[in-house]
């Protein structure tokens, strides 16, 4: 008896895994559509229509009335990033910055939320934040050699001893930055997908939801703004000029 | 101790490995509360920078976060991508 009324409650399975749903041949890889790929496609679409819509609503206003309502929401955004940049980066470059650094916050903070939509998060794939940090990468020598010339070559060999050190501590900047965002969010993950699995079925609907709060708002709130002011922190050390 | 197979010790000790490594844990928790409780009292002396003690709190928490996270990683791929089987043969 007693077995059988544990029998009759139905749990969900335990899944927090990728999942491939078509995979074809590309130059002889086999290459898969994932449901990071779904994912993200989804982020896309919200952030294009939001894009579209904050577009439409800024050619609509009219420049003699305090805005209102959604244009409200816009132009608070747009200055917050500014702000942002402007604090983290000094007036001068912060501004230049400021597009890059907008976006990056927007996929991230949308793309952490997305599990909140029941999709698997597509920062929760170590393909989607390394190649982030592959931008950051880039950037971050980009400015190295803009402001600081040769001397960001030749400063990685300045005790001449320390060289391999200072070399590989560039290379794991990347490394760090983006194990450290996709850590973050796949733990949550999979915490929310073991739990899912431990609970009853009707009880799902309910309860998960306080730690959907912890690991889905909190968490993928402040990881996005942690990577974006890691992005800046990096950017601008090649900023000031050698004393 | 006659009926284990090859494929199940290495699991079982993929698991334990698995356990220990999540031990990692540990030294960050206690760097972010260090960060935490210096972070509570700047701000109790100096109410007015709080914007600014916020966010280099976060930051110094996340760079301190990055070993447990390793640890993380450690324990992932031995649970779901095991470098260990292969080895068997």
């Amino acid at each position: 008896m007693e077995s059988l009324a544990l029998t009759s409650v139905t749990f969900c399975e335990v899944d927090f895994g990728i999942h491939n749903y078509k995979d074809f041949s590309f130059f002889g890889h086999q290459v898969y559509i994932t449901s990071t790929h779904i994912a993200i496609g989804i982020v896309m679409a919200i952030i294009l229509i939001f894009a579209i819509a904050a577009n439409i609503a800024i050619r609509r206003a009219d420049p003699e009335k305090a805005p209102t309502g959604f244009l409200n929401v816009v132009e608070f955004m747009v200055q917050a990033i500014d702000n942002m940049a402007e604090g983290g980066m000094g007036a001068e470059h912060g501004g230049r910055y400021a597009n890059y650094l907008g976006s990056l916050f927007m996929f991230l903070v949308v793309s952490n939320l997305s599990g909140l939509l029941g999709l698997r998060p597509p920062t929760a794939d170590y393909g989607t934040t390394f190649a982030l940090a592959i931008i950051t990468f880039v950037l971050i020598h980009y400015a190295g050699f803009k402001y600081q010339k040769l001397k960001h070559i030749t400063s990685l060999f300045d005790p001449i001893l320390l060289s391999p050190i200072n070399i590989i501590g560039e290379i794991a900047t990347p490394i760090s930055m983006s194990l450290r965002l996709f850590g973050n969010i796949l733990s949550g993950t999979v915490l929310m997908g073991l739990i899912y699995g431990l609970i009853p079925k009707i009880l799902t609907i309910a309860w998960p939801g306080v730690l959907h709060i912890y690991f889905d708002i909190f968490s993928g709130c402040i990881q996005a703004y942690v990577f974006v002011m890691l992005t800046m922190v990096f950017i601008s050390q090649n900023f000031e000029t050698e004393e | 101790m006659v009926n284990i197979t090859n494929e199940g010790l290495v699991l079982a000790g993929s698991a334990i490995g698995a356990g220990l490594a999540m031990i990692a844990g540990i030294g960050p928790g206690i760097g972010q509360g260090i960060a935490a409780g210096q972070g509570a009292a700047a701000v109790g002396r100096n109410p007015g920078a709080k914007g600014t003690i916020m966010s280099t709190m976060l930051l110094g928490q996340a760079v301190a976060e990055t070993t447990g996270l390793y640890g993380f990683a450690v324990a992932i791929i031995l649970l779901y991508a095991n470098p260990l089987i292969g080895k068997l043969k």
